[in-house]
């Protein structure tokens, strides 16, 4: 708590500019979520996201479990990738002659003639007449769970072992520092590669787990660059002199100081995860067919771009839309942390104070 | 320094052995090679698995068999390197040494160009901060941050590749596309140059004029199909170049710097001609080098004798402009055999290539020309530099972007301004050389990275470099193969460290390594 209370003072000392007046009062926790939500892209990525993700595991439901002990939550769509409907997707042909076209309709009735409506495969249907929305919000599931694991598990080994490389120093930093370089000479996508070789088939949660255990390392060295600047710091040795365990100084003192860089690193191995893993399954060592994943569908139907460009079009934008907003809320959360980016506060106050003074 | 280095040396090492008994366990474990006969009906099969398994040494527990495979590693340090076999019995050595140089080829180029174009834009962005042309750049650098290559790879092939050929059947471009080529030209510029709003408003219209008058321009003259410089673009071009780094380096103010550029710049769109004759039809790499060398001899004399006063600065603008200004005439050098490519048997008009890293199908006169085959290269290099420079650049521009934004918050830049100094100074002498201290940790890491790079875009553009190796060796559980792989990336990367170390001691003499 002493940590916390030490940044805050600090930072309202050496501003003295219009933004003290706004920081006067307000907990930390309070500046960040401000200035977060001042970030309106980020904002809206992140209910964008959330938006996106109840809508892919509600659509497509909760599919666990091995074939012979299969744990199955429906979801609200009623086709899933194993359902074939080869009579609906030559229903829906259109123009080039070519079946199971979008039956989408957005067009009012009165511009085109046609009524407006989602039809039975609002998105279109792939070659043998697998609905392409059941596979999609499938192969996205995919993608969020392997973003979950995979970030869970690479910011607790990161935080936890550049924690104590920083925070320690000395013999036990040199040794966690050599291994995290050892890790980390290996590219990621040869590791990734071996990994999913042999993981792919499992599943995508075995998957996730080995990946996350291999992508620890980048946030690992920041975390102990944090701990390494943040333990010299004076109310480190405050915490100290009043006698604090070293157990109580990381997670009181340094832990809450370092969050900021936490986060913005982890944001960072979230969206890295869903490109790893999406370039995996297009290199055919990620997810195995049946079940699938959205660079398992790009790398399946590239070829029919010309004659089938939803096939393409859908998978990508469903991987660009998570990995892009997860940058933008990663982009915010580090405006939100940075200290010394006063810039947003202090400008929104300039604005704000002559129109006060006319009023 | 020399204690340093051997003890990093040492350590490398020791990363190297223990990460790679690790992959190769790893591999070892997650792979059966046995797994091929899983099915098999075949009479022999028992016959088969033994002799596959006295081959792979299968008997032996992987842990201990990597000290097999490391014997031969190690003796690579006194130069016996035996990286074993692959499982099609070539040697690993020679199948990585025929891929390296591909790899590099597809690798180097748009690392480079990835760094010097999004740095360039980064820094721009910084020093024009919440402007239109920052919001647009941050935005698209986002974008492209989040996309993955192989899905780009596929838009530029289809909208790139197969439309820029279909439009050389018949290459004029319809004014609407001028005046839009032109419009986002402007809005480019004017975003570069910035100034006052009038001013703003005078360069967009500007460029776009002068941008959609050149592509008017190329219509009439069928630039299109039978492209070049000549000596008015080279001349053009030079000139501009000259302009642009005595502006950059001294400003145009400086009077002697500005003789030395515009002398260089003359001199070299006179040597047009002359050059010509070096770069003739039986010219190879050699006289690549020997208009270079003449082009900077050239301006090394000219910087010399402009001027008495501030020689090194005159001779350092005049031979970067000589520099720049010879490389056009190269390009149109390529340009010149453009037609007869176009027409010739193996690219029938399909000029940029999707797939492939040559044009198998060309005749040995084709092949021994070295502008032809040079082209040829050029030509197949296109699709998957830009796939990749896409992919990569956007990640400079937030890195430097953030250092350089990072730099001129600092109390120095605001003395250097404090002291009457003019802008360029500032930002070219004060801000951009600290801000580009944290950038060379991640220049040369990426330098390092281009094998894991490379194995994506490989496959997308079907080229057989490092990552096509990487993909069979994962394919036919070849360990040794994989090893190979493996350690070629390993230590580079670690090297790559070990520079970034060292060129970081050099640039920031604040940084002193520790004896």
């Amino acid at each position: 708590m002493f940590g916390k209370k030490k940044v805050k003072s600090q930072s309202a000392e050496t501003t003295g500019t219009p933004a003290t007046r706004e920081t006067e009062g307000l907990s930390q926790g309070q500046i960040i979520r401000q200035k977060f939500f001042r970030h309106k892209v980020a904002v809206f990525s992140l209910f964008f996201l959330i938006f996106l993700t109840l809508l892919v595991f509600s659509s497509s439901g909760i599919h666990l479990g091995t074939d012979t002990h299969p744990i199955t939550v429906h979801g609200w769509w009623p086709l899933y990738i194993l359902d074939i409907d080869p009579v609906g997707a030559l229903e829906s042909t259109c123009n080039g002659g070519m079946t199971g076209c979008p039956t989408m309709d957005l067009i009012p009735s009165f511009i085109d003639g046609s009524p407006m409506g989602f039809g039975a495969h609002p998105i279109g249907s792939d070659d043998i007449g697998v609905d392409w929305w059941a596979l999609v919000t499938r192969g996205a599931e995919q993608s969020l769970t392997v973003m979950v694991i995979v970030g869970a598990l690479g910011i607790f080994f990161g935080t936890v072992i550049g924690a104590v490389a920083g925070f320690f120093g000395g013999i036990i930093d040199a040794i966690l520092m050599r291994i995290t370089d050892m890790f980390l000479v290996t590219p990621t996508l040869v590791l990734g590669g071996v990994i999913g070789s042999r993981f792919g088939n499992l599943g995508v949660v075995p998957l996730a787990i080995m990946l996350g255990l291999f992508a620890w390392m980048g946030l690992a060295r920041f975390v102990r660059t944090e701990f390494l600047t943040l333990r010299e710091r004076e109310f480190v040795d405050a915490a100290r002199v009043a006698g604090a365990s070293n157990r109580r100084i990381i997670f009181k003192h340094i832990l809450p100081n370092a969050v900021g860089v936490i986060i913005v690193s982890g944001t960072l191995l979230l969206s890295g995860a869903i490109l790893t893993e999406s370039a995996l399954s297009y290199l055919g060592f990620g997810v195995k067919a049946p079940d699938v994943s959205l660079g398992l569908l790009i790398s399946n139907y590239q070829d029919s771009f010309i004659v089938a460009p939803w096939l393409f079009w859908w998978p990508g934008a469903f991987i660009i839309a998570i990995a892009l907003s997860i940058n933008f809320i990663g982009d915010g959360l580090r405006d939100a942390f940075d200290p010394r980016q006063i810039r947003t506060i202090g400008k929104a106050v300039k604005v704000k104070s002559p129109k006060k003074a006319k009023a | 320094m020399f204690a340093y280095i051997t003890r990093r040396i040492g350590m490398m090492l020791l990363i190297i052995g223990g990460s790679s008994f690790l992959s190769y366990n790893l591999m070892a474990y997650s792979s059966n090679p046995l797994s091929v006969f899983g099915e098999s009906t075949q009479k022999n099969k028992a016959f088969l698995i033994k002799q596959m398994i006295r081959e792979l040494q299968l008997d032996v527990p992987p842990p201990v068999r990597f000290f097999l495979w490391l014997r031969g590693a190690v003796a690579g340090l006194w130069g016996h390197l035996d990286l074993g076999k692959t499982r099609l019995g070539f040697p690993v050595l020679e199948v990585i040494g025929r891929a390296i140089p591909i790899t590099f080829r597809l690798v180097i180029g748009s690392t480079i160009l990835a760094i010097v174009i999004g740095i360039t834009i980064g820094m721009i962005t910084a020093i024009r901060q919440y402007t239109r042309f920052d919001y647009s750049m941050t935005f698209i650098s986002f974008l492209l941050f989040s996309i993955p290559i192989f899905w780009v790879a596929v838009l530029l092939k289809l909208y790139l590749a197969i439309s820029f050929n279909d439009f050389l059947l018949n290459p004029t471009i319809p004014p609407q596309v001028s005046i839009g080529f032109g419009l986002v030209a402007g809005f480019i510029i004017s975003g570069i140059i910035g100034g006052s709003r009038k001013m703003y408003f005078a360069i967009f219209a500007g460029a776009s004029v002068v941008v959609a008058g050149l592509l008017e321009i190329a219509n009439v003259t069928n630039w299109f199909l039978q492209p070049g410089l000549g000596i008015v673009g080279i001349g053009v071009l030079a000139f501009g170049i000259a302009v642009v780094i005595v502006q950059l380096s001294t400003g145009l103010a400086n009077k002697r710097s500005l003789t030395a550029g515009l002398a260089t710049a003359g001199f070299v769109t006179l040597a047009y001609y002359p050059f010509q004759l070096i770069l003739g039809k039986n010219a190879g790499i050699l006289a690549v080098f020997l208009i270079f060398s003449i082009s900077i001899f050239a301006a090394c004399v000219i910087g010399n004798f402009v001027e008495k006063i501030d020689k090194k600065v005159n001779i350092r603008t005049a031979v970067l402009t000589a520099f720049l200004a010879t490389l056009p005439i190269l390009l149109d050098r390529f340009m010149q055999v453009f037609p007869e490519y176009y027409n010739s048997d193996g690219v029938h008009g399909r000029v940029v290539p999707t797939l492939g890293q040559a044009t198998d199908i060309l005749t040995d006169a084709q092949r021994n020309n070295f502008w032809f085959s040079g082209l040829d290269l050029l030509m197949h290099l296109i699709l998957p530099t830009l796939a990749l420079t896409l992919i990569s650049f956007a990640g400079y521009v937030r890195y430097s972007r953030a250092s350089l934004l990072e730099v001129l918050n600092m109390d120095y830049i605001r003395t250097a301004r404090a002291k009457g100094l003019n802008e360029r100074t500032v930002i070219m002498r004060h801000a951009l050389r600290n801000a580009m201290l944290p950038l060379t940790t991640i220049l040369v890491n990426d330098f390092a990275g281009v094998i894991g790079g490379a194995i994506i875009t490989e496959k997308v553009f079907g080229w057989k470099g490092m990552g096509s190796v990487f993909n069979q060796a994962l394919g036919n559980y070849d360990l040794n193969l994989f090893m190979g792989v493996f350690i070629l990336g390993s230590v580079l990367t670690v090297l790559a460290n070990l520079v970034a170390d060292l060129l970081f001691g050099v640039v920031d003499p604040r940084i002193r390594i520790r004896k």
